[in-house]
């Protein structure tokens, strides 16, 4: 099965673009399936479902969800595989900006959107710096000028990846999107295959569900921050 | 792979004789009467009520449309329809684009927004270009600003005088779309001759006659298509002086009474 795993901050269109790129492919008679994994709640396997694109949307609830994504990989590869699907993309939601979901030999695209602010192209960090396409939305609320500036930083972040302008409300791109979809790394299987970045450690009191603030709470892997002037203790 | 981006050197030497939008459909999706051409140093003007789908024609230029946009139309270069590679270098490349956008988003000084845009350009003089940008800006706005403004903190009119001055001064594209010069607040009459100062495609969506006859030919919109073309005849250029005329006296007076001074 063809692999794509799809990043990007909460809200920038990531959904929307994905549903209508699969909606493309599947005019051409190829089938995708959806694996969403997000953090508390989602209402995105509707909008997958009601364009007839096969979805399982999954949360990590209480647990790290870059850990839970990186723990699920394989479970996740086997049941898009399994719906006989040729392109099986997972589109994660709720990773911090620490953190990067691309995985090495599948294609990685990174989502953002027009209206995030200059700065946010080097603040989103690996997910965009490691990525293979990064895919611009809501180019039609800003000037030509600011959507090429924008893609300069975006540039500037990733020398090497595909930027493309997509409009996730009409479609606009989404056909292009789709070819590029089509030409995925066919895997066949993700074990073994390893994350283009790592994931945060941690394992402290409050992986454990503490909720009090406090030093006397704190255990195992913590690391106490350094303020401007103040030594840390 | 290569980037439009990369490619830019290569799609700046490359200008298409023609561009053609295949005939789609209305919202009720109606087949269009015809295809368009447009042809450089030829400007088109495109007329119709608010919802008409004039600037859907001009979107449907600029994102190279391929039968994906609401329309169904598709572009053509010099006839026939781009190949993927093409495609990817042209995006973004072919059309300098003038929205109705009036306000900026980004949370950059004006200085350090034109100049980025002068590198992403590949400008030989970043500094020099970004200038002349800002200077030009402020020649057809009504209150001139600083270029350490942020570029949010401007007002309408002069978002639309930089956005005009930025896309007339800092762009290589073959083709240009304008919408709506006229709701700008700036110096209509300056800011167009300072568009218009290159053998492009022009395309102008417009509700004012002067800009309209300013143009060779006029698409008329209706319910989302075009409707029919007009050729400009002789007689409409008369009228084009006489209306011309006119708007000259109104911005004569208009200045007098902005500056408190009797009106002879």
């Amino acid at each position: 099965m063809r692999l794509v795993t799809v990043a990007g901050p909460p809200s920038c269109g990531k959904t929307s673009v994905v549903a209508k790129a699969c909606g493309a492919l599947r005019e051409l008679g190829r089938s995708c399936a959806v694996v969403k994994f997000d953090c508390l709640q989602s209402r995105d396997g509707e909008i997958y479902r009601e364009a007839g694109i096969a979805v399982s949307v999954v949360f990590s609830g209480g647990l790290c969800p870059d850990h839970f994504f990186a723990t699920n990989l394989e479970e996740a590869f086997a049941w898009a595989a399994g719906t006989g699907a040729e392109t099986g993309i997972i589109e994660t939601a709720g990773l911090c900006n620490r953190c990067s979901p691309h995985i090495r030999g599948a294609l990685g695209i990174c989502v953002i959107d027009n209206l995030m602010g200059i700065d946010a192209p080097e603040k989103i960090g690996p997910m965009l710096r490691l990525a293979d396409i990064v895919i611009v939305t809501k180019g039609d609320l800003v000037s030509q000028a600011e959507r090429e500036v924008y893609r300069y930083r975006i540039r500037q972040m990733n020398g090497r990846a595909v930027i493309r302008h997509v409009n996730g409300l009409t479609g606009q791109g989404c056909a292009d999107l789709a070819a590029i979809l089509a030409q995925a790394p066919d895997i066949k299987t993700v074990t073994d295959m390893k994350l283009r970045f790592s994931m945060p450690a941690a394992v402290c009191s409050y992986c454990l569900s503490e909720t009090r603030i406090g030093s006397r709470y704190q255990k195992g892997n913590v690391k106490k921050a350094r303020f401007a002037g103040v030594s840390d203790g | 792979m290569a980037d439009g981006a990369d490619a830019g050197a290569k799609a700046r030497a490359w200008a298409p004789a023609s561009l053609t939008l295949t005939a789609g459909r209305d919202k009720s999706g109606r087949p269009e009467a015809g295809d368009v051409v447009l042809r450089p140093g030829e400007i088109t003007a495109l007329l119709g009520p608010t919802g008409s789908g004039k600037s859907r024609f001009l979107s449907d230029i600029e994102s190279l449309a391929c039968g994906d946009t609401p329309t169904g139309r598709r572009l053509l270069l010099d006839g026939r329809s781009p190949d993927a590679d093409e495609r990817f270098e042209l995006q973004g490349r072919l059309v300098a684009q003038l929205t109705q956008n009036m306000n900026f988003v980004l949370d950059l000084s004006v200085r350090d927004f034109v100049l980025t845009h002068a590198l992403s350009r590949e400008a030989p003089d970043p500094q020099e270009a970004a200038r002349r940008v800002i200077a030009a800006a402020n020649s057809l706005a009504g209150e001139p600003f600083d270029p350490g403004v942020q570029l949010t903190q401007l007002s309408g009119g002069q978002s639309r005088a930089l956005m005009i001055a930025d896309t007339a001064l800092l762009s290589w594209s073959p083709a240009l779309l304008i919408d709506e010069i006229e709701n700008a607040g700036v110096d209509k009459r300056r800011a167009l001759d300072l568009l218009l100062a290159s053998d492009k495609i022009v395309v102008i969506a417009t509700h004012d006659p002067v800009l309209a006859l300013s143009a060779d030919r006029r698409l008329v919109f209706e319910h989302g298509a075009v409707r029919m073309t007009v050729v400009r005849t002789g007689e409409e250029r008369d009228i084009l002086a006489r209306l011309s005329e006119m708007e000259r006296e109104t911005t004569r007076v208009r200045a007098l009474l902005r500056k408190g001074e009797p009106l002879s």
